[in-house]
C-alpha cells in the first residue's frame, strides 16, 4: 500500500499561515486595546434571530437547528418560531432590565416577515447584524460566487429596508464561509464579520475587513444544546470566563472581550431565562464591564489600533 | 515485527495489575505526573487521505480551523503560564510543521524547558496507507525538524491524529525513540515488543484528555477539573505499592478558553501542593522506569 505522493508534499509549509487571508499575531504581545472609560472587559451579547423554512435545503449543508423529521416537521418549525415570538422578547426584556445594549444577528427573512420585531430591536437601541437570508442560506465552498453575492445583497437589502440602516456586520450561518466570502463581504461594503473564532479581540483580514470573533465555545448552542449543560452551568461558565478575562485585563493593561452568543429558542425558555437574567444583571453590575454592540466594539478597537 | 495472530496485534505480554515488581519514583513520590500539551497545526486545505477526512465541511472549515488557530494566537500562552506558575513542565506532542508556521510558539515552549516529541508533520496528515519509505520519511522529517528548531532530539511519538500503520512502533524503535504515547493498556510504564530496540509505552490518556472530557463526556469545566483530581487521588494512593503514571493531555484551544482555564489551574495547584506527585517530563519517567528493569527489553 502506498499513499498518493501529494500526502507527503507540503507546498505551504512556511513561516506564517498556509493561506493569505490574514496574518499571524500573538494577542498577548499586541498593543493593548483601550475600551471607552478604561473598562476592562467588553461584554458583547449577540442574539441569533433566525427563520427556518419548513422545507430545509441541504446545499451546501443543512443549518444547525434546522428541520429533522420528514415533511412537515411542525415540531421543529414551531419550536424555532417560539424563539422569535416568545423567547426573543424574554431576552429583550432581560437586556432592558439591566439597561444594556446588544447586537442581534438577524436573517433577512425575519425582517421581511416580522417587521415589528425589527422595529422593537431598533427602538431598544440594539444593533442589527446581517445573518444571511434565512436558514437555507448557508455558505460554503461550492456555492456559486454569483449566488453567494446575491445572498449577501438580499440579506443586507431586506434588513436595511425594515430597519432604515444598512448593517455593518455579518454573521454567516454556522459561521461557515467559502473561499470567496471575505472578499464578497468587503465588496458588499460590510465593515466586519463574526465568523472566525481564532482570537479573542478584533483583527483585520488582509483585505481590510475586520473580524470580531464570536467564540462558538461560549455560545448557548455549544454549551446547552451540544454539551447538554444546564442554563445554570452555562451562566457559571460565563461568570468564570468574565472573572478570568477581567483579571487578564488588569494584569496586561489591555481590554478583553467576552462574547455571549445566545439563541432565543435555547435560552429564552421559561425554565432557562432566569439564569440568563441573573447573569446579565450580575455582569452589568461589575465596575469593569462595558456592555457594547458589535459596531461600538470595532469602533473602539479601530481607534486604539493605529 | 509484531505478528497479528488471532486478532492480537502482539504489542506486549499480558500482565495483571497485581503483584508486579515495585516501581519506585524519586524522593518517595508515588505518582509521576506529566502534562502533555498538543501544539498542533491543522492545514486549511490539506490533500485528501482516502482513509480519513480532515474536515467535515468543504475547505475552508472556518470554525474547525479557527478553533485550532486560537491555540497559536491566544490560548497557548494562557495554558503555558498557568503550568509555569505551578511548576509543571510540558512534554509537547508537536505537529512538527509548527516549527515552520509559528516558530514563536515552539520557541516559547522550548524556553520554558519543555520536552518535545513528534505528533507527525501536521494533524491533518494521516499515516493510514503509508508504505514503509513514506513512514520513514515522516519520522526522519520529525527528528530533523525538531532538532533544527529546538536543539532537542525527540524521544517519543504520538501518531499524527492517532493514525498508525502496523509497522510504526518497529520503525520508531529502530530510529532510537524511547517511548510511544499511543497505547492505553496500563497506568504504569510498560515494555513494548518491537523488531529492534527498546521501546516503552508511557501512559498518555484518552479518558482524561481534555478533548474527551469536553466533547466525548461533555463535562463542564468544573466537572473536568474534578475528574482530574479524582484521577490523581486514586493513582497517588495506588502508587504507594508501585509507582503509577498520570498524564494530562491538553489542547490549548480547549483548556485555554476563558471559561475553562481557572478550574484547570485549580487542578495544577492541588497536585503541586499535595506532595505525592513527581511532576516531571515524559523522558524522565521513562528513564526512571528503564533503570529499574532487568534485561534489555524487560
Amino acid at each position: 500500500m502506498t499513499l498518493d505522493a501529494a500526502c507527503l508534499e507540503y507546498p505551504n509549509r512556511r513561516q506564517g499561515y498556509d493561506h493569505d487571508l490574514y496574518a499571524w499575531s500573538n494577542l498577548h504581545e499586541r498593543k493593548p486595546v483601550v475600551w471607552p472609560t478604561g473598562k476592562g472587559v467588553a461584554v458583547w451579547v449577540c442574539i441569533d434571530l433566525e427563520w427556518f423554512p419548513i422545507t430545509p435545503e441541504d446545499q451546501p449543508f443543512r443549518a444547525p437547528g434546522h428541520m429533522q423529521t420528514a415533511y412537515p416537521d411542525y415540531r421543529h418549525y414551531t419550536s424555532r418560531e417560539y424563539g422569535t415570538r416568545v423567547g426573543f422578547y424574554r431576552l429583550l426584556d432581560a437586556l432592558a432590565k439591566a439597561n444594556v445594549v446588544a447586537s442581534v444577528a438577524v436573517n433577512g427573512a425575519v425582517a421581511e416577515r416580522y417587521p415589528q420585531v425589527i422595529a422593537d430591536i431598533v427602538a431598544a437601541g440594539h444593533e442589527i447584524i446581517a445573518h444571511s437570508t434565512d436558514m437555507n442560506g448557508t455558505i460554503a465552498t461550492g456555492l456559486p460566487e454569483a449566488d453567494e453575492r446575491a445572498l449577501i445583497q438580499h440579506s443586507l437589502d431586506a434588513l436595511e429596508k425594515a430597519s432604515g440602516q444598512r448593517p455593518r456586520g455579518w454573521l454567516s450561518i454556522a459561521r461557515s464561509q467559502s473561499w470567496n466570502t471575505v472578499r464578497l463581504l468587503k465588496e458588499a461594503g460590510l465593515d466586519y464579520s463574526c465568523d472566525w473564532v481564532n482570537d479573542e479581540l478584533p483583527w483585520r483580514f488582509n483585505n481590510g475587513l475586520i473580524n470580531l470573533p464570536l467564540n462558538h465555545e461560549l455560545s448557548d448552542r455549544q454549551i446547552v444544546t451540544v454539551q447538554q449543560h444546564s442554563a445554570e452551568s452555562y451562566a457559571q461558565q460565563m461568570t468564570d470566563a468574565y472573572d478570568w478575562l477581567s483579571r487578564e485585563a488588569k494584569q496586561s493593561g489591555g481590554g478583553r472581550l467576552l462574547p455571549l452568543n445566545v439563541t432565543p429558542y435555547i435560552l429564552g425558555l421559561p425554565y432557562r431565562i432566569e439564569a440568563f437574567e441573573r447573569l446579565i444583571a450580575d455582569l452589568a453590575a461589575r465596575p469593569d464591564a462595558w456592555f457594547a454592540r458589535g459596531d461600538q466594539i470595532i469602533e473602539a478597537w479601530s481607534a486604539s489600533e493605529g | 515485527m509484531p505478528q497479528t495472530l488471532n486478532g492480537d496485534p502482539g504489542l506486549y505480554d499480558f500482565s495483571p495489575y497485581r503483584d508486579r515488581p515495585r516501581i519506585i519514583w524519586p524522593n518517595g513520590k508515588t505518582v509521576a505526573v506529566w502534562v502533555a500539551p498538543n501544539l498542533e497545526y491543522y492545514e486549511i486545505d490539506p490533500p485528501a487521505n482516502p482513509h480519513r477526512k480532515s474536515w467535515t465541511k468543504p475547505h475552508p472549515d472556518v470554525v474547525g480551523y479557527g478553533h485550532r488557530d486560537h491555540s497559536n494566537r491566544v490560548s497557548h500562552w494562557r495554558m503555558a503560564d498557568a503550568m509555569s506558575r505551578h511548576g509543571f513542565p510540558g512534554s509537547v506532542s508537536l505537529s512538527v510543521a509548527l516549527c515552520q508556521h509559528h516558530p514563536e510558539v515552539v520557541a516559547d515552549a522550548n524556553a520554558r524547558g519543555w520536552e518535545f516529541f513528534s505528533h507527525g508533520i501536521y494533524n491533518t496528515r494521516y499515516s493510514y496507507g503509508m508504505d514503509e519509505a513514506q513512514e520513514r520519511q515522516i519520522i526522519e522529517d520529525s527528528i530533523r525538524t525538531v532538532k533544527d528548531a529546538t536543539g532537542q532530539t525527540i524521544r517519543g511519538w504520538l501518531a499524527p491524529a492517532l493514525t498508525h500503520t502496523s509497522r510504526t512502533l518497529d520503525l520508531i524503535a529502530e530510529y532510537g525513540l524511547d517511548y510511544t504515547c499511543d497505547l492505553y493498556h496500563d497506568d504504569q510504564v510498560q515494555a513494548v515488543k518491537t523488531a529492534t530496540g527498546d521501546l516503552a509505552s508511557i501512559p498518555y490518556s484518552l479518558e482524561v484528555n481534555d478533548h474527551y472530557g469536553f466533547f466525548v463526556y461533555n463535562m463542564s469545566p468544573r466537572e473536568y477539573a474534578d475528574a482530574l483530581i479524582r484521577q490523581y487521588e486514586r493513582l497517588a494512593v495506588e502508587g504507594e505499592k508501585s509507582g503509577t503514571v498520570m498524564c494530562i493531555p491538553l489542547h490549548a484551544y480547549l483548556i485555554g478558553q476563558p471559561h475553562r482555564i481557572a478550574a484547570f489551574e485549580g487542578v495544577l495547584e492541588h497536585i503541586a501542593a499535595d506532595g505525592r506527585a513527581w511532576i516531571t517530563r515524559a523522558g524522565e519517567i521513562v528513564d526512571a522506569w528503564r533503570a529499574q528493569q532487568t534485561g534489555a527489553a524487560a
